[in-house]
């Protein structure tokens, strides 16, 4: 029997009555001074009585409220451990607060992109997650696994939790389906719209859709100042170039624009709102995967667990539908009931090979240059 | 022994509030200095070090000058605003014989219970192509389509002024408030009109709240980074929001730093021509 076994022991017997707390509470003690003493066999308790809380951060609005509901909360009820449920704007942001902070006050995060997890990889965040205690890794998609796996030398520091587009959204009153596969990523340059038209404001995806608008494949990039130019068109044509989820909503919801780049989760939010808004991957479109990444220096049992918990496949299928993104879990292996399969971005095959991500290597070697003219660019220069 | 015991009183004396000026503010700018002089390199650590890199960069690249003067720019018409629409409330209030002068009072900080960012953002409802004044001049037939009144520096002033116009309020009404009722009276008696009166008499002496007022409104707008990113274009960033990008978007901490520190002294030089001509006493004055 493993230690966290005996520890789970203990504490079912505590929990249903079968042990009073004084004598819970001085075999904990006892544990603790063991691992003081000599550490060996009940080390494991020690650490485990440490941890009373993690802490995750992510995107917070609709994402946030379906982590509390369906994976925190019965988290927190099964295990004891609070998860201090804190929001960012971006990786960006998060990864400012985490440099100004200290090792271990960040534990989990909701982050981003193949490009997120090599970017706090080289940074020094990662950490390796012992994959034995998440069983239900076995569930995800294997493709999702692999390019993180390359990055970190075959370990992993994040599960993959969920995917999705950054497509084409608009508003159906003012511009038909047909238009929209004609136009394709050249919609958002279009004059006929200006002042009708938003986009993120992320310079990793104003960048991609200037490529394709120059015909260019976003991971070889061979005509930066073409790239350049028709951001600045596109700075010029915008009503705004919108900076959070929310914000997309509000703009696309009060028909301040009628196109713009947007998230599928979002704008399925919105279709479910009444909006007649559609939504379109165009050919080279950008895809992506989130991650619950495990921060280096945070209680690595405790992330584990509560990893495998969000994992499961009642909760990450929950998780799915309230924030309307399909999850990392594998349709070949995982029942994903009726709603999974119609969210926006859904690959019934599991393999993704439909979907075109962020080559980490090439973004992230440019990213340094790359972020700085982008603000540059959009300011008016 | 006893002058050295009185000589140091004073310092024993001012000793908890100049640490905690210290702590909380000399000691923070010393560190983002330092960090100015550091480098970033390509995989977004910091090299410690004294190079001037930033420096050269932010105090020869014409974009960085450029926004500053823009940024100036604005904060300068927002305080001119805020001087003209902030005059008249607070001359009324003043000037108001009813008891409703409390009430009136309770009025003009009730916005601050507000979240700024809320503040902002509730133009986006009232000048939002589906907003309310939209909304409006449609039903009325005065236009066939919505006004562009979103996203553009005009909305971004519009949201500055409603921010501070309550400071520029409160200065001119407390330095009106102190203005002895008989000099009107005597100015009257001498033949002035009510508008000479005012002119001669009210204006010179409720200068001075209003320079406290501008300079409140001036320093506050030029430091603004919420207000261009919920109501501004692509266009109309401020100098604060390249702080921002270099900081978070780029994790340019020692860019950041030099930013950072170029608008401290932009305004810090502002504050110190205003001591000059004024003194900055005016302004706690007006916070009683």
């Amino acid at each position: 029997m493993d230690n966290t076994t005996r520890y789970e022991r203990l504490l079912d017997r505590y929990r249903e009555g079968g042990l009073p707390r004084r004598t819970f509470l001085g075999l904990i003690g006892a544990s603790a001074a063991a691992y003081g003493v000599m550490g060996g066999p009940f080390s494991g308790f020690a650490r485990a009585q440490d941890v009373k809380q993690v802490r995750f951060d992510g995107w917070g609005g609709v994402v946030s409220e379906a982590f509390r509901e369906h994976a925190f909360n019965p988290y927190t009820e099964k295990t004891g451990i609070t998860v201090v449920d804190g929001t960012f704007g971006g990786a960006d942001e998060y990864l400012a607060r985490i440099k100004a902070g200290q090792p271990g006050e960040f534990n989990l995060a909701h982050l981003s992109g193949v490009f997120d997890y090599a970017r706090y990889h080289h940074q020094g965040l990662s950490s390796v997650l012992n994959e034995e205690n998440i069983p239900n890794l076995a569930n995800v998609i294997p493709a999702l696994q692999d390019v993180f796996r390359k990055i970190t030398d075959g370990t992993l520091s994040a599960v993959p939790y969920n995917y999705g587009t950054t497509g084409l959204a608009y508003n159906r009153k003012h511009i038909s389906d047909e238009e929209i596969a004609e136009k394709g990523a050249n919609i958002l340059i279009d004059q006929a719209y200006k002042g009708k038209i938003g986009g993120w404001s992320d310079w990793k995806t104003r960048i991609w859709y200037a490529a394709l608008q120059t015909g260019q494949d976003p991971n070889k990039i061979e005509d930066m100042e073409a790239v350049w130019d028709a951001i600045r068109t596109s700075r010029d044509t915008v009503l705004k170039f919108w900076a959070s989820g929310a914000e997309l909503m509000s703009l696309l919801a009060e028909e301040e624009i009628y196109v713009t780049e947007g998230w599928s989760g979002r704008i399925r939010a919105l279709q479910d709102q009444g909006h007649d808004i559609g939504y379109f991957d165009p050919p080279g479109g950008l895809g992506w995967q989130e991650c619950i990444f495990v921060l280096k220096g945070s209680p690595m049992g405790a992330c584990e667990e509560l990893v495998n918990f969000m994992l499961e496949p009642e909760v990450a299928i929950a998780v799915a539908e309230g924030q309307f993104y399909p999850p990392a879990l594998d349709p070949n292996k995982v029942d994903l009931g009726k709603i999974v399969p119609s969210l926006p971005a859904f690959d019934p095959a599991g393999t993704l090979a439909s979907l075109n991500f962020f080559e980490p290597e090439y973004w992230n070697s440019h990213e340094a240059e790359w972020a700085k003219q982008y603000g540059r660019v959009e300011a008016g220069y | 022994m006893d002058g050295r015991a009185s000589a140091m009183r004073p310092w024993l004396l001012l000793s908890p509030a100049l640490a905690t000026v210290t702590l909380l503010l000399v000691v923070p700018v010393m560190f983002i200095l330092v960090y100015s002089f550091w480098l970033r390199t390509a995989t977004g650590a910091d090299t410690s070090g004294f190079h001037l890199d930033n420096w050269i960069e932010v105090l020869t690249d014409p974009f960085y000058r450029d926004i500053l003067f823009k940024t100036l720019r604005i904060a300068l018409v927002t305080t001119l605003f805020c001087i003209v629409l902030g005059y008249v409330p607070a001359y009324f209030i003043a000037m108001s014989r009813t008891g409703n002068k409390t009430l009136l009072l309770l009025l003009l900080i009730l916005p601050f219970w507000i979240s700024y960012i809320i503040r902002t953002m509730s133009w986006i409802n009232i000048l939002g192509a589906s907003g309310g004044l939209n909304s409006l001049l449609l039903t009325l037939g005065i236009i066939s389509e919505p006004m562009r009144l979103l996203y553009n520096e005009g909305s971004v002033i519009l949201g500055l002024v409603h921010f501070l116009l309550p400071f520029m309020v409160l200065n001119v009404y407390v330095s009106l408030e102190a203005i002895d009722r008989n000099l009107l009276d005597a100015a009257r008696s001498l033949g002035a009109s009510d508008l000479q009166a005012f002119r001669e008499v009210t204006l010179p002496l409720s200068m001075p709240g209003l320079a406290a007022g501008a300079l409140l409104c001036f320093v506050l707008s030029a430091g603004t980074y919420i207000t261009p990113v919920v109501l501004g274009g692509p266009r109309d960033a401020m100098f604060a929001n390249l702080v921002f990008d270099a900081i978070i978007t780029q994790l340019d901490w020692p860019l950041g730093s030099a930013l950072s520190i170029v608008l401290l002294v932009v305004l810090g030089s502002v504050v110190l021509v205003y001591n000059r001509l004024v003194g900055v006493g005016q302004i706690a004055k007006s916070f009683g």
